[in-house]
């Protein structure tokens, strides 16, 4: 199966956490020590190697926060 | 390295100010998604309203213009009227469409204006801090009825794409909801649809989008797409009221 590269804006994210809900793979997580400007523990890829790419996370991450990539 | 999915350029460059989870960031990013994609984002004309999208207009990277309280589809008709080729959309909250507005939004469908409208409903008034709207549902809580709504008091939520879809020349009526990424994507297909009907010059296009409001629900933004699932898409069933064979 194809891998995925997920690239954040970690400074605008505002831990939702809806991305984290809908990856079928648990890739994400909120980061538990940084803080982001907007005082919010930010999203970060704890499980990089286990992305297929669905772009889920992108699709209902509603600040724009996440672009998803394709390995060639 | 092959994009699969990169925020759109139709959006500009800027954080909203909407709360964590709020549906209304994924609802602009759809309708300007579309407009990209259609190679019509420089022939696009949006109506701002009033209510927490009030602000859309700094976020949408088309040329919009504010109207007054529940007034964007009047707005919208004679934007359209003086620019026939440009698509021209109205991006309207319950409180603004339902409430308020109610009136216009109704004769607007009436004359069959050559206009899309995209109604965000999330059953409660998010802007003023979480009144009962008139989509309220029933049993559901609000600052202005702290035991629930009750059918006694208030009777009974409106359905708007319901009662839209009673107009003849409103030809392109659908709900869809921003609940899941299954959701999200056949909203976009919707949305499409209705500016593919504008373009056409068919008649009135409305979409109705189920959205979660997880602040003045008081629930995690998780669990505020789970009560669109459990709670909101019972009472207001997803799927196409009216749709012309053109762009089936």
């Amino acid at each position: 199966m194809a891998k995925g590269i997920i690239k954040l804006r970690q400074d605008i994210c505002k831990a939702c956490e809806l991305c984290v809900s809908v990856c079928p793979k648990g890739v994400l997580g909120l980061d538990p020590v940084a803080f982001n400007k907007k005082s919010y523990h930010p999203v970060t890829v704890i499980n990089p190697d286990e992305c297929i790419a669905c772009a889920n996370c992108a699709i209902i991450c509603p600040d724009g926060v996440i672009n998803v990539y394709k390995e060639d | 390295m092959k994009p699969v999915f990169e925020y759109t350029q139709g959006m500009r460059d800027k954080e909203t100010h909407y709360c964590p989870g709020c549906s209304h960031g994924v609802a602009h990013r759809l309708i300007m998604e579309v407009l990209v994609e259609r190679g019509e984002l420089g022939k696009a004309i949006g109506v701002s309203p009033v209510g927490c999208s009030i602000t859309a207009h700094q976020y949408l990277n088309v040329d919009m213009i504010e109207s007054p309280h529940g007034r964007a589809p009047a707005v919208a008709a004679g934007i359209k009227r003086v620019h026939p080729k440009a698509q021209v959309f109205t991006y309207q909250g319950d409180g603004d469409l339902a409430s308020i507005g109610g009136n216009e939004i109704l004769h607007s469908a009436e004359r069959g204006e050559k206009i899309c409208t995209f109604f965000i409903n999330n059953a409660i008034y998010g802007m003023t801090g979480g009144q009962m709207a008139p989509t309220t549902l029933i049993g559901q809580k609000a600052t202005t009825c702290p035991y629930g709504r009750d059918l006694d008091n208030y009777g009974l939520p409106m359905k708007m794409a319901e009662i839209v879809s009673c107009m003849d020349l409103a030809v392109y009526v659908e709900r869809v909801a921003l609940n899941t990424p299954a959701n999200i994507r056949k909203a976009k297909q919707a949305i499409n649809r209705a500016f593919e009907v504008q373009k056409l010059g068919l008649g009135y296009a409305f979409v109705e989008i189920l959205s979660a409001c997880p602040t003045n629900w008081g629930l995690q933004p998780a669990k505020a797409m789970e009560w669109v699932t459990r709670n909101m898409i019972p009472y207001f069933p997803l799927g196409q009221l009216c749709c012309p064979e053109e762009v089936k």
